[in-house]
């Protein structure tokens, strides 16, 4: 470490290359392209460039205020809800501008999922809150929804200790429970990406390792993007990291190489707990 | 030889309760704002305490209302004429119970349905823009005094709405009418409605709308299937409250629906509520002690138990369906 430190302050920052390293073969799931992002005047986000592979964990990380959250709610859309955002550059969806202005919001969020901080089940059963997408999709078929409510109950880790208890509300299960809850929900929609926002912050250690097992799991079906201030979780379960500053992305890479050989020295101070 | 304890000071102040003119302040203060509180107490009591010994248990040589009349004529005679003498003569308080939850069923079917959406409109749809414009609008429907609405539905709704419409169909309307003093007493628990329950769904944390925009709901899934189940309780509650304030109403009542206690639930006949009659007998002569004045009372009493009810049952549905937001 005091090697590289000695070694980065000589290095000055350079802008950072906008492929990500760990290209796969496949084509980059998301991939956003000189993006910048405004509330009313205050400018976010400048010149994001940034690929995001499919079936794998994506981190961002970075100081609060440093745009990875806004940077992740820009991915399915979320800040149109906020008046006065504005989106510069693209965001590319499978090599479609989710921007353009034929794109259909609603059917843009049933491919591109999302988990909150803080968990959000609606005060009804746990069963309806799990329902819920496919039901304002339109499924109405009542053995259908059972099926895709016990998958994705399933998939969360979650099947087995409320299947006896389904009629239940929500509100009724601990803090671990209703944030899997949560990603039960998010992924009854069956959406082919996840957008993680700090989903384990709240949360106790045993809860904690719980979703990142979970995560593990579900990268092998879905394209996950994940917001976090841990940089331990962070290290342990992706296999990309960016690091977000001042509205800035400062540097991205394969998640084992930032941590043990960042290029920029801001990224160093970071990980090395100079601030943030 | 230097003392072990704590050294003190001269001029430090003694512990001591000493008077002081601060603390008379405070003293009275407390005293007066617990007066205020008292007030409302020996209202609500000295109001119980008449009502009671006006009906129900009279204080010698005085009798009560219901020593006079029985309660199987007052509760189960369906006819209502205390005016007349002799034979002709009943007490059957049914007709204008019957008045009364005519009208308020009417203009809950009208006010609340409407003040819902008006809340949900102003909570979920609005620009602050239109809110500017509306929440005034509101105010201004619920400052307008009881007696002008029933003038603008005795002399408008009925003539001009009421009337063209369901005279053409074949219906026989009567010039004062429950339909209408239901429509007017439905408007004037709009702004009541829309208001309470707007401030329980902006108080739905937002947190809960993302979630369900990111589940890919409209606007229209996220208000009606999150923010109203999620206000639910709230929402009811200021249902309650505003069919307690139709049960109450008088003056458009009594201007809009005639004054004929018929035991009746067609919309289009003349109607009597309780409040109505009150209103009406104290408007002319009545002998104070007779029988008739003691009705008042009764009747009086009976209106403030179903209103009591009424709230009694809204705290309920209040604490029963809360929702605790962490």
């Amino acid at each position: 470490m005091a090697l590289v430190k000695a070694f980065t302050q000589f290095v000055e920052p350079v802008d950072p290359p906008a492929v990500a390293v760990g290209e796969s073969r496949r084509p980059p799931k998301i991939e956003t392209v000189q993006m910048g992002f405004f509330y009313g005047t205050h400018q976010a986000l400048r010149d994001i460039s940034l690929k995001i592979n499919e079936r794998a964990v994506t981190a961002l990380i970075g100081p609060s205020g440093c745009g990875k959250s806004t940077y992740l709610r820009s991915l399915n859309r979320m800040n149109d809800i906020i008046e006065g955002t504005r989106v510069t550059g693209s965001v590319m969806l499978d090599g479609e501008d989710i921007y353009a202005r034929e794109v259909d919001v609603v059917s843009l969020r049933k491919r591109v999922g999302m988990v909150f901080q803080k968990s959000t089940p609606f005060p009804k059963s746990i069963f309806d809150n799990v329902s819920f997408g496919p039901r304002i999709a339109g499924l109405t078929n009542r053995a259908e929804l059972t099926e895709i409510v016990e998958k994705s109950l399933q998939q969360a880790a979650l099947w087995n200790e409320v299947k006896d208890r389904m009629r239940e509300s929500a509100m009724a299960l601990s803090g671990g429970q209703q944030q899997r809850l949560c990603i039960a929900r998010a992924l009854a929609t069956s959406p082919e990406i996840l957008l993680m926002d700090e989903p384990a912050s709240a949360l106790d250690p045993a809860s904690t390792s719980r979703i990142e097992d979970l995560i593990f799991e579900l990268k092998q079906n879905y394209t996950i993007v994940i917001v976090t201030h841990n940089m331990q979780q962070a290290a342990r379960i992706s296999e990309v990291t960016a690091f977000f500053y001042q509205g800035r992305l400062v540097e991205v890479g394969q998640t084992k190489q930032l941590f043990t050989n960042p290029t920029q020295k801001e990224t160093e101070d970071y990980i090395t707990g100079r601030f943030g | 030889m230097s003392s072990t304890g704590p050294i003190r000071r001269d001029n430090q102040s003694s512990l001591r309760r000493v008077f002081s003119w601060q603390r008379l302040q405070e003293e009275a203060i407390r005293f007066l704002l617990f007066g205020c509180a008292l007030l409302s107490v020996l209202t609500t009591v000295a109001i119980i305490f008449v009502l009671v010994t006006e009906s129900l248990v009279g204080i010698p040589p005085h009798t009560a209302f219901f020593q006079d009349v029985s309660f199987s004529e007052f509760f189960f005679s369906t006819e209502w004429a205390p005016q007349f003498s002799g034979s002709q003569q009943h007490y059957g308080v049914m007709p204008l119970v019957c008045g009364t939850f005519l009208i308020t069923g009417i203009s809950g079917l009208i006010g609340l349905p409407v003040g819902l959406m008006i809340a949900i409109y102003l909570s979920e749809y609005a620009s602050p823009r239109a809110r500017s414009i509306c929440k005034p609008a509101l105010e201004i429907l619920a400052g307008v005094p009881t007696v002008v609405y029933g003038y603008f539905g005795l002399r408008f709704v009925t003539p001009y709405m009421i009337m063209p419409l369901f005279k053409s169909m074949g219906f026989s309307v009567y010039g004062f009418n429950a339909l209408c003093g239901g429509i007017v007493v439905g408007i004037m628990i709009i702004p009541m409605v829309a208001s309470l329950s707007e401030d329980v769904m902006r108080a739905v944390p937002n947190s809960l709308r993302e979630s369900g925009y990111a589940l890919g709901a409209t606007k229209f899934d996220v208000s009606a299937r999150i923010v109203v189940p999620s206000a639910l309780s709230g929402i009811l509650a200021s249902f309650l409250l505003a069919l307690s304030r139709s049960i109450g109403e008088t003056m458009a009542v009594a201007i809009c629906a005639g004054n004929s206690p018929n035991l009746t639930l067609n919309p289009f006949s003349s109607v009597q509520t309780m409040t109505a009659f009150i209103v009406n007998v104290m408007q002319g002569e009545v002998v104070a002690g007779s029988t008739l004045e003691k009705s008042l009372y009764a009747v009086a009493l009976v209106l403030f138990v179903i209103t009591l009810v009424m709230n009694l049952i809204s705290q309920m549905v209040l604490s029963r369906y809360r929702e605790v937001y962490q």
